[in-house]
């Protein structure tokens, strides 16, 4: 009886000992682990960092202490200049006009085939469910290249202005909204879709009737943010290609010195531009998420 | 009267969102057309079918594949010069032309596919053998060219000049003046892609090459046939293997350290810009402000900005991607921030942790996954922003496709660039894609 009494504490202590050794060399290994984990990020980063340095023309400290040499250059001609502020903006309009409108008619014209070729990548409700995987490959295409490389070598083709760049950036969004709107389309709900299809109708009466309704919301919102993300990328291709606001900003940049009071115009312009874009979609998101 | 009522508005409601759900389902096109019909006249598209060069899209497209072998002869001197797309450093040397070419006294003999050939003959004109048209012979005499053509009509594939011809077939193309006699013989595929002329693998098989690293015999005394080829290829003078892959290099290292960077930056200031963890709200409201000033002035200004401040290169890329994801990650991790459970910040404050405690054990592990997430988006994403950052401040991939692309003449650098970027990119992907499903469902086990 004493035997017994005894014996089942002195197991159970011994279980929980050995439960708690094994608990804290488990946590030790995590820890090791993540400590080496962590060192060999570290060192990565320091590495990549002394690589990308030594690669570069100028060095990270003496750059740093230029840094703020060029904005406050041209902050300060923009500002001794500011008289011709406004005549530049006003001259410089119809190129930010430009930027807005191709970043605009590319959202949209990608949007649009984004939500065809979404819809014919999306289980369950493609139109030849056999090809989902080519169109989703296609889209996985269209997000892969960047829009750089097919904007340069339309410049080659079609001349400068903003049609290269339109071109590259549909081409772009329509990869990255596709893959979006198909994620939505797949959790949409089958009832609408279903019920269409007793009745006969049609693939695109489906799509339009059955499953548009009820993605709209979570669409638009995310045609919205491309669109956020286009104005940008159609400033950038200005600068690197041609067309809009970014091409003019490039022409003055090249003058250098003198002409700092069109930097300044150019750059308030995108700046107030995007902050304007950014706020009026943020807040026309929200509406939606919460509409929906 | 009052039990018809209700009935009765309720019906003229339906029926006025149905007129005004048809009236929305006509207008939304409707301004979606009118606009893209702007927008055809606002960026000329009608006079861009004049202006399209679709000779460019032809020479692009050929060129992004095939190469074309020049065989020219200066008729002055009467040297006869092979190289692959006129390029100099691509000439090959004078005992080793392809075989196709025959070099005997002073005539050279060029066949092309299809029995068509090609003869610079002693005298210092050139004939054009074409199988099914003829013999076109072509004689510089007293300063001009004398050229006889077979009896018929002129057909459209040869175009005669003032002292000039040129012959455009399937085959080839043939073209001469008086200073000039030049044979292009076209082949599909990457002219010297893994030797150049220069080295002594050029030409051999793939079983010859690999014949050769294994066996004893050295090409070279000073060094193992192996090591040699791989130096020969790495050093490869037309591709530049090595620069490519430093520029791919360069490129990953801008989307990695500017990533990276940015998160553990922008991670302490985000607890400035959350509700739940400062509770002054002019920190919190300066904090966001900071966050959307460096958003709203976009990645371009700044990219400019840092190109004057640190010259071109890698570390400028990575800067500039650094700075542009400050503020997007400042956003978003606030917000995620703002969405924690409290629960485990309470019970760590239960046992007297300090502010810094209690968002290291209480915070930090239920948003490391989505924090995780968020950044490895941001990398895939970056991948593709760093070839454009690098076109703009000149390192990396983007400025090696800039150049290219803008000597109008080397696309098949620019097919070559094009192939590794879209690899770079889906490598990134996969890579990023395959660490999120590790590293999140790693943590919740």
């Amino acid at each position: 009886m004493a035997d017994i009494a005894m014996t089942p504490p002195s197991a159970g202590q011994k279980e929980l000992g050995v439960r708690t050794a094994s608990y804290i060399a488990a946590t030790r290994r995590k820890q090791m682990y993540s400590g080496i984990l962590l060192l060999i990020f570290v060192l990565m980063m320091m590495s990549g960092f002394r690589i990308a340095e030594e690669r570069n023309a100028g060095d990270f400290l003496p750059g740093l202490r230029q840094f703020f040499s060029f904005p406050s250059e041209v902050v300060s001609e923009g500002w001794a200049n500011r008289a011709n502020i406004p005549g530049y903006v006003a001259q410089f309009f119809p190129s930010l006009v430009e930027t807005v409108n191709i970043a605009a008619v590319s959202t949209l014209i990608g949007a649009l085939a984004a939500a065809l070729v979404g819809l014919l990548a999306s289980r369950g409700l493609a139109r030849w469910p056999r090809l989902i995987p080519v169109f989703r490959r296609l889209l996985d295409a269209m997000r892969a290249i960047p829009e750089i490389v097919i904007a340069l070598l339309l410049i080659y083709i079609l001349g400068g202005g903003p049609v290269p760049a339109m071109i590259a950036i549909a081409f772009h969004t329509t990869g990255a909204l596709g893959k979006m709107f198909s994620e939505v389309a797949e959790n949409a709900d089958q009832k609408p879709v279903e019920g269409l299809t007793s009745v006969g109708a049609t693939w695109g009466q489906k799509m339009w009737l059955g499953v548009i309704p009820q993605v709209a919301p979570d669409w638009l919102s995310y045609v919205l943010q491309r669109f956020e993300v286009n104005v940008r990328a159609s400033a950038i291709l200005g600068f690197v290609g041609s067309g809009g606001i970014g091409y003019d900003l490039k022409i003055a940049m090249q003058w250098g010195g003198g002409k700092y009071d069109q930097v300044v115009a150019i750059f308030l312009m995108l700046f107030l531009t995007i902050v304007v874009i950014d706020q009026l979609s943020s807040r026309y998101r929200q509406k939606l998420v919460k509409g929906s | 009267m009052s039990v018809t009522d209700p009935p009765m508005t309720m019906q003229a409601n339906v029926l006025g969102l149905f007129a005004a759900r048809r009236r929305m389902s006509f207008l939304v096109p409707g301004v979606i057309l009118a606009y893209l019909i702007y927008i055809f006249f606002a960026f000329d598209i009608p006079g861009l079918a004049q202006r399209a060069r679709m000779d460019n899209a032809a020479i692009l497209m050929s060129d992004f594949w095939i190469h074309k072998t020049h065989v020219t002869r200066d008729n002055r001197t009467g040297a006869v010069t092979v190289s692959i797309d006129g390029e100099a450093r691509a000439t090959y040397p004078a005992g080793k032309l392809p075989e196709w070419v025959t070099v005997a006294e002073d005539q050279t003999t060029i066949s092309l596919p299809g029995g068509h050939g090609v003869v610079y003959d002693a005298a210092g004109g050139a004939q054009y053998r074409h199988p099914d048209y003829g013999v076109i012979d072509v004689q510089p005499r007293d300063g001009t060219l004398d050229i006889t053509l077979p009896d018929g009509p002129v057909p459209d594939w040869i175009s005669l000049g003032d002292n000039r011809i040129s012959v455009t077939t399937d085959q080839g193309r043939f073209s001469m003046t008086r200073n000039r006699t030049e044979t292009f013989r076209y082949k599909a595929g990457w002219a010297l892609f893994f030797f150049t002329l220069d080295s002594p693998f050029h030409g051999k098989s793939p079983g010859e090459l690999a014949a050769l690293a294994v066996s004893g015999d050295r090409v070279d005394p000073a060094r193992s046939n192996l090591s040699h080829m791989v130096s020969d290829f790495w050093n490869n003078g037309l591709w530049r293997h090595k620069d490519v892959a430093w520029a791919i290099f360069e490129t990953i290292l801008m989307a990695f350290l500017g990533t990276f960077a940015a998160a553990i930056i922008s991670l302490p200031l985000a607890f400035f810009a959350a509700t739940n963890f400062t509770s002054i709200w002019a920190v919190r409201f300066g904090m966001r402000r900071v966050f959307d000033f460096v958003r709203g002035v976009d990645s371009l200004i700044w990219t400019i900005i840092l190109a004057r401040a640190f010259g071109p290169g890698p570390m400028t890329g990575a800067l500039a991607i650094l700075i542009t994801d400050i503020g997007t990650f400042g956003k978003q991790f606030s917000e995620t921030l703002e969405n924690i459970d409290d629960k485990q910040v309470e019970g760590i404050r239960s046992t007297g942790a300090n502010a810094v405690q209690r968002a290291r054990f209480g915070v930090l592990p239920q948003i490391t996954p989505v924090l995780l997430a968020q950044v490895l988006y941001m990398l895939e994403s970056n991948t593709r922003s760093a070839t454009v950052i690098g076109a703009i401040v000149g390192g990396g991939i983007g400025l090696l496709l800039t150049q290219a692309i803008s000597t109008q003449k080397d696309w098949e650098d620019v097919a070559y660039y094009l192939v590794l970027i879209v690899l770079m990119v889906i490598m990134m992907d996969t890579l990023s894609g395959w660490l999120r499903r590790k590293l999140i469902k790693g943590d919740a086990a």
